[in-house]
């Protein structure tokens, strides 16, 4: 099993929610977070004061799928998230020893 | 036809009736220092027992409609229901202004965590002024037994006498309760303007102390010296007035009093802890613009309002005033476009209350061309003041209350110097006030400039000297700030014990 962290786009969720529930990946877990990369922040100017906004608005997906299901996925990703500019966000991939489907007691692929 | 002709012969005889008036009344004012007492005393009451001719009780009505003294007809002594209705609702505008105007205005610039000390400011301040108020401000203000040119009198402590009858010092047409209410809430707005330059580190204790003392050391001088009947600066209305200034509705008392107050008492504060290391961004521009919205819409009680009646001077006001609102606040954004990158939401608001500042002292004296240069002049210039002359000189003016009011407040002034015309307004060449002072003579030769740097020079000296002493006083007794403690955890709890938003 394996773990994908995508930190994309606020305005590409849907975009790629939907291209992974095209996959037939059932779940998925969305956070609003805040970071920066590359792109940095922006200024924000009032009357005299200026203040930098290092800590641009971003959304992390997480989603745990089997390793069979990893390369397609992977690559639904970084199609339906790419604006081909600066911000677009960073993917990981780390390994995942155990899940758990607390209803049920599943455990392993058959839990995710 | 004959009975347009019977009116129009009424008419007639009732301005001629009118004009007779005029030497009787003066008889009648002359007549205790006259030494044949027998024969004018008489006259005069056999004048007060004669019932009013009709010629005087249709005089008495177009002096409703003309809005000047009704004297000798039915009326005398009675406001008039449409300059009545309308100051009843100027002086509600002009207190929407604070309540809650300037409350979400300045409040929405704050940081989150100081939000209610801004509301509390101006609601304390409503209730504080209005208690000094009743108790000896209109008197020290509009007050006139102390026949002084620097503070008014004590006929009316209390609110003594002070009812639906008009005080016809002022206004002919409208009831002395009204009158006392709206001057109130200039009163009350203006002290509270202050408090956005010492704004998240002043501690609200201070903050009353502070305005107590000013209302009496500042504001009550200043108010009676140019709006008072008796008053140093009043060129209008005042035939003795040494200084024949004009403000029309408190581009001195209000804007420059306030703002240079809060320049001098920033400085003395000391700048807010983290001062341009830590960012301090409005935390809502929304209420921000809310605000700037009722205050423009509050300021047609302002300035309209200070024609004290619904007439000709008044609609000229309201036009003025919409002028150099907007032009101020399109100007402003648009310096901002082409020198920062954004038309900013701060930057419209922020020059149309430049352009409401500007414009006040002048509203009723200038033409609509003369407010869109003011309008112009009001997106510059303190838009310069606030976005570079600050961040060189590195006072704490927190929410620009100098630069916005002070230079506003003081262009204004000056601008009105060169700017005011009898056009629109003919009681800067009345023959009684303006004739006798030198206002007239400055109009018709182009030299009001002159009495207005002389009055901004005494407003600057005064709010400057006050502000000092009073700061001081205040410094060495209660302190003036909040603990460091208390400023970096927010002045709303530390000094209201609530929270401005709980949204989880």
């Amino acid at each position: 099993m394996k773990k994908i962290e995508a930190i994309i786009k606020p305005f590409k969720l849907e975009e790629v929610k939907e291209a992974l529930a095209d996959l037939g990946i059932e779940g998925m877990t969305v956070s609003e977070v805040k970071g920066f990369g590359r792109q940095k922040g922006h200024t924000e100017i009032y009357r005299g004061s200026e203040y930098t906004v290092d800590f641009l608005p971003k959304i992390k997906i997480e989603v745990v799928l089997s390793d069979s299901a990893l390369d397609s996925a992977l690559a639904a990703i970084v199609k339906s998230a790419k604006t081909g500019k600066i911000g677009d966000g960073k993917v990981f991939v780390s390994a995942v020893e155990e899940a758990i489907r607390i209803r049920t007691d599943e455990t392993g692929e058959k839990a995710i | 036809m004959i009975k347009s002709k019977t009116i129009l012969a009424g008419l007639a005889a009732a301005l001629i009736a009118a004009g007779s008036l005029i030497p009787t009344v003066a008889l009648a004012q002359e007549a205790p220092t006259t030494p044949a007492i027998a024969a004018p005393s008489t006259t005069v009451v056999a004048e007060e027992k004669a019932p009013p001719t009709l010629e005087q009780r249709i005089a008495g009505l177009e002096a409703y409609i003309n809005n000047v003294d009704p004297v000798g007809s039915k009326v005398e002594a009675v406001a008039g229901p449409g300059h009545n209705g309308w100051m009843m609702t100027a002086a509600a505008l002009v207190l929407f202004m604070t309540l809650p105007g300037l409350a979400l205005f300045y409040g929405g610039l704050v940081r989150s965590k100081n939000v209610l000390s801004i509301l509390a400011m101006c609601l304390g301040l409503a209730g504080m002024v209005t208690i000094l108020w009743w108790a000896v401000g209109y008197s020290l203000v509009f007050g006139t037994n102390f026949g002084s040119p620097f503070l008014g009198g004590s006929e009316f402590f209390f609110l003594k006498g002070v009812g639906a009858a008009p005080n016809t010092t002022y206004a002919y047409w409208i009831s002395q309760s009204v009158f006392c209410v709206y001057q109130l809430t200039f009163a009350i707005i203006t002290p509270a303007l202050i408090f956005g330059a010492t704004a998240e580190r002043m501690k609200f204790s201070a903050v009353m102390a502070f305005s107590f003392l000013w209302m009496f050391v500042v504001y009550f001088p200043l108010a009676h010296m140019v709006w008072g009947g008796t008053g140093l600066m009043n060129g209008v209305w005042n035939a003795d007035a040494k200084i024949p200034a004009v403000d029309f509705a408190g581009g001195t008392v209000v804007h420059m009093s306030s703002g240079w107050s809060a320049l001098l008492l920033c400085i003395l504060l000391g700048r807010r802890l983290g001062f341009g290391k830590v960012p301090m961004p409005p935390h809502s521009m929304v209420l921000c613009m809310v605000g700037t919205g009722m205050l423009w819409v509050g300021w047609y009680g302002f300035n309209a309002g200070s024609a004290l009646a619904a007439d000709g001077i008044a609609a000229n006001a309201f036009l003025t005033t919409t002028l150099a609102a907007a032009v101020g606040a399109f100007v402003w954004a648009m310096l901002e476009a082409v020198l920062k990158g954004h038309p900013s939401i701060l930057g419209f608001c922020s020059g149309a209350v430049a352009g409401l500042v500007v414009i006040t002292p002048a509203a009723g004296f200038v033409d609509s061309t003369g407010a869109v240069i003011i309008g112009v002049l009001a997106g510059v210039v303190p838009f310069f003041a606030v976005t570079y002359m600050k961040a060189k000189l590195g006072y704490d003016d927190a929410l620009d209350t100098f630069g916005v009011h002070a230079v506003g407040g003081t262009m204004g002034a000056l601008v009105t110097g060169f700017l005011a015309t009898s056009s629109v307004n003919s009681n800067l060449v009345s023959d009684a006030y303006a004739a006798k002072n030198g206002l007239k003579a400055a109009i018709e030769g182009g030299t009001l400039w002159v009495p207005q740097l002389q009055a901004i020079a005494l407003t600057l000296a005064l709010a400057l000297g006050g502000t000092f002493i009073i700061t001081m006083v205040i410094k060495y007794t209660i302190g003036l700030r909040a603990s460091a403690e208390d400023e970096s955890a927010g002045l709303d709890i530390s000094d209201h014990g609530e929270e401005g938003y709980i949204l989880k």
